[in-house]
């Protein structure tokens, strides 16, 4: 920016979208109260209304396509069984084994379609905000998965038998332990629901910031600055709807594999003694 | 000696840096991913979602990089 001189620029200069812009205020109020150092709105906001939104949704549609429960589906019923199948399958029988996916399938296809839902929210009109881009959102679903495969292999292995189990790694004996087990704990146990958070989350916010971008860089090019720029605001436009459809595939692959990733940590907490 | 001032933030310098590895790595990925492929056809089902899930874990560092150089 301070290469163009200000007899080209207009009124105003560009100021570049940052995180403040996913800051939704609330419908009502925009009185604050503290909490643990962070301010929290009071009254409900839009991220909280979409939400709870995609979990009425999901439930809807799988409630819906599994009522009638026909031998020769119909269509909806036809499109929650592919749906279905293509979690329980992928990810639960391929990864946990088919010995024992059955428990957990429940749950590795209600955080598929909460999240993909969700997700998509960053691409619907009119909603254009997804929710997984509040970090406090992806905070619930990494603690949710951490207690589940925790919880899993403490129940299999018992708390010391746990601890061994994924603090060393198989076939590996002398003082090179001291090294490793903590490392494995850390990576294991620690690092696992922070890189999951994080991974989702990061993936969400530099997406939608880079369509802001986009989005108000076009506009500034276009109807701030003299008319020689507007071809590239048209062109920033026209990058601005290429990089919507891959954000589309960003966010079926980032639900996949925090599903896949979740039914991974799943199966090696269970996975038999080496 | 004229002064040299660079304007603007580090922040997108260290994202500029934080990019190589990923992209070494993602590369790397997928030239594998190609490989076995090619090598045998028929496996590419079962190399396709483990290919997806490197991909996925190489790309996290890249994404973590952009999102906090806006944050920090």
């Amino acid at each position: 920016m301070s290469l163009i001189g200000t007899s080209q620029l207009g009124s105003e200069s560009f100021t570049p979208p940052g995180p403040g812009d996913f800051n939704v205020p609330p419908l009502g109020s925009d009185r604050t109260f503290e909490f643990l150092g962070q301010h929290m709105y009071i009254g409900v906001t839009k991220p909280m209304i979409q939400v709870v939104l995609a979990g009425v949704l999901v439930f809807a549609f799988l409630y819906l396509a599994s009522r009638r429960r026909s031998l020769v589906p119909g269509r909806l019923q036809f499109a929650g069984e592919e749906a279905y199948g293509f979690v329980r399958n992928s990810m639960g029988r391929d990864i946990i084994g088919s010995a024992e996916f059955l428990r957990f399938v429940p749950y590795l296809v209600t955080v598929f379609f909460f999240i993909l839902v969700n997700n998509l929210f960053g691409t619907i009109p009119f909603i254009e905000f997804p929710t997984m881009s509040r970090s406090g959102m992806v905070y619930g679903l990494a603690l949710l998965s951490w207690l589940v495969y925790n919880y899993v292999g403490i129940r299999k292995h018992g708390f010391v038998g746990y601890f061994k189990h994924q603090s060393v790694p198989a076939g590996i004996t002398g003082p090179i332990l001291v090294l490793l087990v903590p490392l494995e704990f850390m990576s294991n146990i620690l690092v696992r629901p922070v890189t999951l958070a994080l991974r989702l989350f990061a993936n969400m916010f530099a997406g939608h910031l880079l369509l802001i971008l986009f989005a108000l860089g076009g506009e500034f090019l276009v109807l701030h600055m003299a008319v020689q720029y507007a071809p590239v605001g048209i062109l920033a436009w026209l990058l601005f709807i290429a990089i919507g459809f891959l954000e589309i595939l960003i966010q079926f692959l980032q639900a996949y594999v925090f599903v896949l990733l979740n039914a991974m940590y799943i199966a090696g907490a269970i996975a038999d003694e080496h | 000696m004229l002064p040299l001032a660079i304007t603007g933030s580090a922040n997108m310098i260290g994202y500029g840096l934080a990019a190589i590895g990923p992209g070494v790595g993602i590369g790397l990925i997928f030239a594998a991913y190609i490989t076995g492929v090619a090598r045998q056809p028929e496996a590419q089902g079962r190399l396709q979602t483990i290919a997806i899930l490197g991909f996925a874990l190489a790309e996290a560092l890249a994404i973590i990089g952009i999102a906090l150089a806006f944050v920090l």
